[in-house]
C-alpha cells in the first residue's frame, strides 16, 4: 500500500521521507513503483557493485580483444613447452596443461557463459511469461490445460533433464545448451506470471480499462502485464546466475559446451586431473564463475528488496 | 485429509505419464535412426543396430513403442547397455554409495542448517545473523564443483584432516567431505528457511501467549517456536533427498565415488546413451515419487492443508 500513498502527491506532504524528497526533486513522474525502485536501487552499494561487475563481464564477452592481445584460437596460441607454468608478471594466471594462457582463455570464455545465461533467460521469459499471461487471464480449461502441461516440465529437475537431453542432442554449442535449459525451466516463470496475473486481474483499474472498451490484448499488455511483471523480473535476475552455473556444471560433465568451444566449466574439467600438481588452471575459471554467479544473485536480491518494500 | 491424499495421488498420474512420454519422445523420436543413435559410435555395427531396433520395438507404431517402454519401466526394466547388461542391475549395484552419500548430506543439512537457522533467527539483525546471511549467500553463489575442489585442496591436501578422494577403507570419514559438498547449496536454503520460518513463528499469537503465561524462554523457543517452524523445513529436506540424487552426479565425479552419480557421469562422458537414458529416467521418477511422498507428509504434519 505504501506505493499508492507515495504516488499521490497530495498525501506525500504528510509523511515525508528522504526518498520522497529525492523523488520530488526530480520533478517528472513522481513515484511509480518503478521510479521508487530505481531510486532505492541507486542508493544500494551492493546493487552498484554487482552492476559494475556485470558491466565488466558484458565488456569481456562483447570485446575480449580489448582485454587481451591473444586469441585462444590462434595458431600457436598454446605452446606445450609452457604447460602448467605458474602465474608470472607477464602471464598473470599462468598456463594450463596444453600450454594455453589461462587469462586469455578465461576472458574469451566469458562470452559463452553470458550468451547461455541471457539467451536462456530471454527464451524462458518469452515462453513462460506469455503462457502464464494467457493461462492466468483466460482461466477455465485453457488455464487447466496449460497448467498441467507446465506440471510435467516442472517435475523434471533441471540438471537431470538437461543431461538427458544434451546426451541426445549432442551438438556442444552454447545455443543448444540454452535451448534445452529453457525448455526445462520455463514452468517457474509460467507459475509466477500466472499467479501475478490472477492476483491482479480483478483489480479496479482492470475492470475500469475493460469498461472503457479496452480489448483483451490491450487490457492484458497495457494494464495487467506492467503490474504483474515485478516478481518475474526478480526471478529472472537471480536465475541468470543459476543458468550460468548450470551451464558450467553441464560443460564440466562433458555434455554442455564442448571443444573446440571454450567455457569455464570445460576449463575446470580439463584442469581437474592435475589440480593437485597445479591448481591455478582450476582456480581462476572457478573464481570468475563464482563472482559472476554471485553478482547476478546479489543484483536479484537488491531488485527484490527494491520492488517489494514489504519483504524487509 | 484422506480426500487431499487421494487427490494428490490422482494428480501425480498425469505428471508421471507426461514426464515418461516427454523423455520417450526426446530420446526415441529423433530425426534419423534412433537405433543408430543409441548404438553411439560413428560407424555402428549393423548387427547391434538391428538388435537395438528389435529390442526397442522401433518397427512398431509409436503408441505400441511407448507402451512397451512404460510397461518395462513399471517392471523395473530401464534398458540394457550396448553390451547387454541390465541398466537396472547396474543401478542397484551402485545405489548403496549414493544412498550413504545422500544420507550424510541430509544429516549435515538438517543438523547444521536447523541450528544455524535457529541461532540466526534469535539474534536477528545482530552479528551472527549477518554472518549467516553472508555465509549462505556464498554457499549459494559458489558452484558445487568449485566448493569441492577448494575443500579438497584445503582440508585434504593443506591440512590433511580428511581424505582427499573417496576410499572405501576410510569408512564413515570418507563421506564427510563429499557429503558436505553435496549438501552445501541446500544447507544454505535450509538455514535461510529455518531462520525466516522461526522469525515468523515467534511473531505469532500462541508464542505471545506462551511468553505471557510466564514460560521460560527456552521452552517457548523450543516447544512453541521451533516445533512449528520446522514443518516447512522438514518438507524441504524430504523433497531435497530426491534432488540430492541428481546433485550426486557432480559430487561423485569430483571425489571418485563409485555410486549412481559417478556411473552416470562416466556414461555421459563415454556417450553410453542407453545407460544415461535409463538412469536419468529412474532418477527423475525417484524425484517425482519423493516429492509426492513429501506432499503427503506435509498434509499429515500440518492439518490446515486439508481445507485447501
Amino acid at each position: 500500500m505504501s506505493e499508492i500513498a507515495k504516488s499521490d502527491p497530495n498525501q506525500s506532504t504528510e509523511a515525508v521521507s528522504a526518498a520522497d524528497i529525492e523523488i520530488g526533486a526530480m520533478g517528472q513522474r513522481v513515484g511509480s513503483l518503478w521510479t521508487d525502485a530505481w531510486y532505492d536501487l541507486r542508493r544500494r552499494k551492493l546493487f552498484i557493485g554487482s552492476a559494475v561487475v556485470i558491466f565488466i563481464l558484458l565488456l569481456f564477452s562483447a570485446f575480449p580483444q580489448l582485454f587481451t592481445d591473444h586469441n585462444p584460437r590462434d595458431a600457436g596460441a598454446c605452446q606445450l613447452m609452457n604447460s602448467l607454468k605458474e602465474p608470472s608478471s607477464s602471464h598473470w594466471f599462468g598456463y594450463d596443461v596444453q600450454g594455453c594462457d589461462v587469462y586469455t582463455k578465461v576472458i574469451w570464455s566469458t562470452r559463452n557463459s553470458i550468451v547461455v545465461g541471457f539467451s536462456t533467460v530471454i527464451m524462458v521469459t518469452l515462453v513462460g511469461g506469455t503462457l502464464g499471461l494467457v493461462a492466468g487471464y483466460s482461466g477455465g480449461w485453457i488455464d487447466g490445460l496449460l497448467s498441467r502441461f507446465a506440471d510435467i516440465f516442472f517435475a523434471i529437475p533441471l540438471m537431470l533433464g538437461a543431461i538427458l537431453a544434451l546426451a541426445v542432442f549432442d551438438t556442444g554449442d552454447a545455443f543448444t545448451v540454452a535451448l534445452i535449459m529453457a525448455a526445462l525451466a520455463w514452468p517457474k516463470i509460467f507459475r509466477l506470471m500466472r499467479g501475478a496475473v490472477i492476483a491482479n486481474k480483478h483489480n479496479d483499474y482492470v475492470v475500469a480499462a475493460r469498461a472503457l472498451g479496452g480489448g483483451t490484448f490491450r487490457v492484458t499488455v497495457r494494464h495487467i502485464l506492467p503490474n504483474a511483471i515485478a516478481p518475474v523480473l526478480v526471478y529472472v535476475t537471480i536465475s541468470l546466475g543459476e543458468f550460468i552455473a548450470a551451464e558450467a556444471a553441464l560443460s564440466y560433465l562433458g555434455v554442455g559446451i564442448q571443444p573446440p568451444g571454450i567455457s569455464w566449466g570445460l576449463m575446470i574439467s580439463d584442469a581437474q586431473e592435475r589440480f593437485l600438481l597445479a591448481s591455478h588452471p582450476l582456480l581462476f575459471p572457478s573464481l570468475f564463475l563464482s563472482v559472476t554467479v554471485l553478482s547476478f544473485i546479489l543484483m536479484g536480491d537488491a531488485v527484490r528488496d527494491a520492488l517489494d518494500p514489504k519483504s524487509r | 485429509m484422506y480426500r487431499y491424499l487421494a487427490r494428490r495421488l490422482l494428480q501425480a498420474i498425469p505428471v508421471l505419464i507426461g514426464t515418461t512420454l516427454l523423455i520417450y519422445l526426446m530420446v526415441y523420436l529423433l530425426p534419423g535412426d534412433p537405433a543408430r543413435a543409441l548404438a553411439g559410435d560413428r560407424r555402428s555395427d549393423p548387427v547391434v543396430v538391428d538388435m537395438l531396433r528389435e529390442k526397442y520395438h522401433f518397427n512398431d507404431p509409436f503408441l505400441v513403442q511407448y507402451w512397451h517402454y512404460i510397461t518395462g519401466i513399471v517392471q523395473g526394466d530401464f534398458g540394457t547397455t550396448v553390451r547387454g547388461r541390465d541398466v537396472g542391475e547396474i543401478m542397484a549395484e551402485r545405489f548403496p554409495w549414493t544412498i550413504n552419500l545422500a544420507l550424510t548430506a541430509i544429516v549435515i543439512e538438517a543438523a547444521v542448517g536447523v541450528v544455524a537457522g535457529i541461532m540466526a533467527a534469535l539474534r536477528r539483525g545482530k552479528f551472527f545473523d549477518n554472518l549467516v546471511l553472508i555465509a549462505t549467500l556464498m554457499m549459494i553463489s559458489i558452484p558445487t564443483f568449485v566448493t569441492g575442489f577448494i575443500l579438497q585442496l584445503l582440508v585434504g591436501v593443506e591440512w590433511q584432516v580428511l581424505p582427499v578422494s573417496f576410499n572405501e577403507a576410510d569408512g564413515f570419514k570418507a563421506y564427510i567431505l563429499p557429503g558436505y559438498v553435496l549438501a552445501s547449496l541446500s544447507l544454505a536454503y535450509v538455514t535461510r528457511l529455518m531462520r525466516t520460518s522461526l522469525v515468523e513463528t515467534m511473531r505469532s499469537d500462541y508464542v505471545r501467549t506462551a511468553v505471557a503465561k510466564g514460560l521460560p524462554q527456552q521452552r517457548v523457543v523450543l516447544r512453541h517456536g521451533v516445533r512449528n517452524a520446522l514443518i516447512p523445513v522438514i518438507t524441504f529436506l524430504g523433497a531435497d533427498l530426491g534432488a540430492l540424487m541428481g546433485g550426486a552426479i557432480i559430487t561423485e565425479r569430483i571425489f571418485n565415488i563409485p555410486g549412481v552419480g559417478g556411473q552416470l557421469a562416466q556414461s555421459v562422458y563415454l556417450r553410453e546413451r542407453p545407460v544415461v537414458v535409463g538412469m536419468v529416467t529412474a532418477l527423475v521418477l525417484i524425484y517425482i515419487v519423493a516429492n509426492l511422498l513429501v506432499d503427503m507428509l506435509y498434509a499429515v504434519l500440518d492439518p490446515r492443508i486439508r481445507y485447501e
